[in-house]
């Protein structure tokens, strides 16, 4: 058995209702957890990209892909590995702002994780980071130990492959080729 | 001028029209009637089969769509109606049959709020089809309907479900039609790779003991003549799996029989002699394979499909070869070298010999005892000149049809091979007879399955359909049965089944029929369904233990075949 690694998937799709309930049946049939998912429009106009992470094997990741790919309304269908993207998570941090100035360290803090104060009020403070899984963690540790934290969120992954441009860009141009011949 | 305006309903007609819809098969309702109410204009163009249960409606769609190649086209009403039709679309995504299927829907502004016989048709049939979708507005009808048919009839056939709410039937709109036959993010017919074509043939020109897998992708993309072709400039040895199976005459010298837990002994055991595997439109289904570690580990394996997900999803794949079969083998016949295998092919006698011996000639020739199965198909396959449509349930009817029924024309077989859906028989039957309707139908069921689906004897009776039923009556359920006996210590758990007089129901339904129970009397009993010019039902007393040889258990290995010869 080859042991089960983060995969991220990337799709392109067609901006139709139902997508993503298709998607996850993929992912469901082969009982593949979704870690993180984010949605949105792509570079491309009328297409949009969903960021999907899972733990699996590439055998199953190849499969995967394939049976997404299949479905008529989805453009295509990638996989990588952290290797191949450069990625990011955003997280928010709602804190009491009395124990956030008790502490005493708000600056070293916002330096040390490079965050950024978004709000504050006499009630709460709300701090944001973006990073790797890890970093975001670090920090959500670092506070819960310390003052505590009273409300934490985490984005899905959105991920950029370390190629140059989006790959569908070639496969749109071919399908266009294919359509104007058609025509002729 | 102001371009004249139609309801959704006749938008729908007028579509179906353009599509080169002649048949549905269908039951109205509530949600579906504006839809009826125009049909009724349509009569003189559409021919409307009223089915006795929605499952019927789809699986006669089936049927009709694998003897003529045509989409198969169902119409029903919401709710309960659509979740009836479940079974149909479901067996029509496993097994790559081309069907549209036309629900209708509760009016848009209930949708969502569980009104009266409202169901969530797309989120239940988006996991088996090939696109589901809800028009809610008149004006999208053309465009799906028309959409739906591409994607039902190209690349890999199947099903698509298109739910219309009640007020898109209604509503008044101009209609404009535009044949859909691109879809930017669906590509159903890729480009050939000459590289994996040069690769293939060469590892086909290098073999010894080649041996080529036929699946329905053959019949699917009209390859019958060039998959000959091919295989006899090679001359590569085939078997079939069970929706393969036609594609090739019976007859023809490199068609060494099935495949799978039923096939032939031959050409399973060869899969794990061979030096090259090759897989022609078909998906190495478990049936198939067996254990896939133990599964053709000396062999190369080229795997021809149009599915890419079907490539190395099972086994690993040597070569792929990714297109339509059609294009895909033409190309590579065109690379291959003539050539003769006459040892490796002469290896498949002794194999034939031993399954002739041991379970053949006992299975269709028996001198004394109840009547067998086989024996029953044999004769009606002989009676008819091997040349009519079969058309089977599931169980042992189905593997005892598949075995001994013999074919010359393609689409001659019509099973539910991957969801093996008991009740299937008797409504497909109706549409490929309504299909094929200069062809003979004969259609075997097990004494189970018949009664699941046995209210469409009302849709023969009504449309005066001629389909020959054969009920292969045993008074058990007889594949589950075989299991019990086999694996499960002979502890008949809920298999014995109590029969009506299906020859008195069948009168009741207007419909000719006898028992036969009595060797002497059998030929005598077929000629007199074939003759009589209309439905007839034959039932078939067969002997109550009747087992299917050979067998390789589920999951196991061919070395595990199974004679039943001790």
């Amino acid at each position: 058995m080859s042991t089960k690694k983060l995969y991220t998937v990337i799709i392109f799709s067609e901006n139709t209702v139902g997508l993503l309930n298709q998607i996850a049946i993929v992912f469901t049939r082969r009982q593949l957890n979704i870690e993180t998912l984010s949605v949105s429009p792509s570079a491309i106009e009328g297409i949009h990209k969903f960021t999907i992470t899972t733990f699996s094997t590439e055998d199953i990741m190849d499969k995967v892909v394939k049976q997404i790919d299949k479905r008529v309304d989805i453009l295509k269908a990638y996989y990588n590995t952290d290797e191949d993207l450069v990625f990011q998570e955003i997280a928010l941090y709602k804190l009491s702002t009395e124990l956030f100035l008790k502490m005493g360290a708000v600056e070293e803090l916002i330096r040390k994780y490079n965050a950024r104060v978004l709000e504050m009020n006499e009630s709460c403070v709300v701090i944001q980071k973006s990073g790797h899984y890890e970093e975001t963690q670090a920090l959500f540790k670092e506070l819960s130990s310390t003052i505590g934290v009273l409300q934490f969120i985490r984005s899905g992954r959105v991920a950029i492959t370390k190629s140059k441009v989006e790959r569908l860009s070639d496969m749109l141009a071919e399908m266009e080729n294919k359509l104007e011949k058609k025509r002729s | 001028m102001e371009k004249q305006k139609i309801t959704g309903s006749e938008a729908l007609m007028k579509t179906l029209v353009a599509e080169g819809v002649d048949t549905i098969f269908g039951y109205p309702g509530g949600a579906i009637m504006p839809v009826y109410d125009c049909l009724y204009d349509y009569r003189d163009r559409i021919r409307h089969i009223l089915v006795r249960h929605e499952q019927g409606a789809t699986h006669a769609a089936q049927g009709y769509a694998r003897v003529s190649g045509k989409v198969g086209v169902a119409m029903v009403t919401s709710g309960p109606a659509a979740t009836n039709a479940i079974t149909g679309i479901a067996d029509a995504l496993m097994d790559s049959t081309p069907l549209v299927v036309i629900s209708g829907q509760v009016a848009s502004p209930l949708l969502g709020s569980d009104a009266f016989q409202e169901i969530d048709v797309i989120g239940i049939t988006l996991p088996i089809t090939k696109w589901a979708y809800q028009v809610r507005r008149a004006e999208d009808i053309a465009w799906a309907i028309s959409r739906a048919f591409y994607i039902a009839s190209s690349g890999r056939p199947g099903p698509v479900v298109i739910d219309i709410a009640k007020d898109a039937q209604i509503n008044k709109i101009e209609y404009e039609y535009n044949k859909v036959n691109y879809i930017r993010s669906y590509q159903p017919l890729p480009d050939v790779n000459a590289d994996s074509v040069a690769a293939a043939a060469e590892l086909i020109n290098q073999a010894k003991k080649p041996l080529a897998l036929v699946g329905q992708g053959v019949i699917l993309s009209n390859a019958e003549k060039e998959l000959v072709a091919f295989l006899e400039k090679a001359d590569i040895p085939f078997g079939s799996t069970i929706l393969g199976l036609s594609a090739v005459s019976s007859d023809h010298p490199l068609n060494k029989g099935m495949l799978g837990m039923h096939g032939n002994a031959g050409p399973n055991r060869k899969t794990n002699e061979c030096d090259l595997l090759i897989g022609i439109g078909m998906r190495f289904d478990d049936r198939v394979t067996g254990d896939l570690k133990t599964y053709a580990k000396q062999a190369k394996i080229i795997h021809f499909d149009i599915d890419l997900a079907e490539i190395g999803k099972n086994v690993p794949t040597t070569v792929p070869v990714h297109g339509d079969a059609k294009e895909t083998l033409a190309a590579v016949t065109a690379l291959l070298k003539p050539a003769k295998h006459t040892d490796w092919i002469a290896t498949f006698k002794p194999d034939e010999e031993e399954e002739n011996q041991k379970v053949i000639q006992k299975e269709l020739y028996p001198k004394s005892g109840q009547l067998k199965m086989g024996e029953v198909i044999n004769k009606v396959s002989e009676a008819s000149g091997h040349d009519g449509i079969l058309v089977t349930d599931v169980g042992q009817n189905q593997m005892m049809g598949v075995r001994y029924f013999k074919y010359k024309r393609t689409r001659s077989v019509v099973t539910s091979g991957g969801l093996g859906t008991m009740g299937f028989g008797l409504p497909a039957a109706i549409g490929a007879k309504i299909g094929a309707p200069d062809r003979t139908v004969c259609c075997f069921l097990g004494d189970g399955g018949f009664q699941m689906t046995i209210q469409e004897l009302g849709t023969i009776m009504q449309e005066k359909t001629n389909v020959k039923i054969i009920v292969l009556n045993n008074n058990f359920l007889g594949m589950v049965r075989q299991w019990q006996e086999l694996f499960f210590n002979e502890r008949y758990s809920e298999t014995v089944m109590e029969n009506p007089d299906f020859v008195a129901i069948a009168k009741a339904y207007n419909i000719a029929g006898r028992v036969v129970d009595k060797r002497e009397e059998l030929d005598g009993a077929i000629q007199e369904m074939l003759n009589h010019d209309g439905a007839y039902l034959l039932v078939a007393t067969v002997e109550t233990c009747g087992m299917v040889y050979p067998m390789i258990p589920a999951g196991t290995t061919v070395t595990n075949i199974i004679m039943g010869d001790n």
